[in-house]
């Protein structure tokens, strides 16, 4: 499956709907857009990975990546997932302790009101 | 012993077909459904690191993937020919690095680190000429899921 990218913007925070399969081939696509977005000033990023089937390693670049450029303006780039099977390449690699990572868009939404 | 041999020019969209045929085969070849979805991100890893090396050092060059059921193991076997004498030093670095301590996951070495942590019997050759990893789960021990 190929990879859709979508996003809004919601009281300060962008929403990334990512759909598919990140990998070798298509994740430049994904740093594209996040690149964009904070290049247009969006500081704040909550990439919603729900309906993401596969992820690699080339694709937590990406989100690494995402995250020092928000960083460097004092913003956030967090995640939204529960799949077992995404979740575990985030363990396997320690960047648990690096993103935030929340089980639905709506309690991500709740966290960053509370830490505005 | 049954064997599959692909070879895919290195390109990133042939990986994702490398890892649907590697995941398919190991399907047939008993493999629990379990860890298919370890097997499908190992190969990944696996033929991602060699396309990167190839489009740097040899982009005209083909990769060879090998799969095949060996005494109730699915084996499979990534094979590239971009020099990696700096890759081995990387591999060394990531896998002694302590968790949440990971370098840039830009690195090549990450994409091993991520295969090591998958599979549970993993050997890397890395060499002047190219490098090998080589990777296996259990399978049915006939070599063939049941119909």
């Amino acid at each position: 499956m190929d990879l859709k990218l979508d996003h809004r913007t919601e009281d300060r925070l962008t929403i990334v709907e990512v759909e598919g399969e990140i990998d070798v081939y298509t994740a430049p696509r994904l740093r594209e857009l996040l690149i964009d977005l904070v290049n247009k000033g969006n500081f704040h990023l909550l990439v919603n990975m729900e309906k993401v089937d596969f992820l690699d390693s080339t694709g937590l670049g990406v989100l690494v990546g995402g995250l020092k450029r928000v960083r460097a303006h004092d913003g956030s780039l967090e995640l939204v997932c529960t799949q077992e099977r995404i979740l575990k390449i985030f363990r396997i690699t320690g960047l648990t302790k690096v993103f935030g990572i929340y089980a639905s868009v709506d309690e991500a939404k709740e966290a960053h009101g509370r830490d505005k | 012993m049954a064997t599959v041999e692909l070879t895919f020019s290195a390109l990133p969209a042939h990986v994702r077909t490398a890892r649907l045929v590697a995941t398919a085969i190991a399907r047939r070849t008993g493999v629990e459904e379990s860890l298919l979805d370890e097997v499908r991100l190992a190969v990944g890893e696996a033929c991602s690191r060699a396309v990167e090396a190839h489009r740097l050092h040899c982009p005209g060059e083909p990769i060879r993937i090998e799969l095949r059921d060996d005494s109730g193991r699915f084996e499979v076997i990534v094979t590239d020919v971009a020099p990696s004498d700096d890759l081995e030093q990387e591999f060394q670095a990531v896998t002694s690095e302590p968790s949440g301590m990971l370098p840039d996951p830009f690195a090549s070495g990450f994409g091993i680190a991520v295969i090591a942590g998958l599979a549970d019997d993993v050997e890397v050759y890395p060499g002047p000429k190219g490098m090998r990893i080589r990777m296996s789960w259990p399978a049915a021990a006939n070599g063939l899921a049941p119909a």
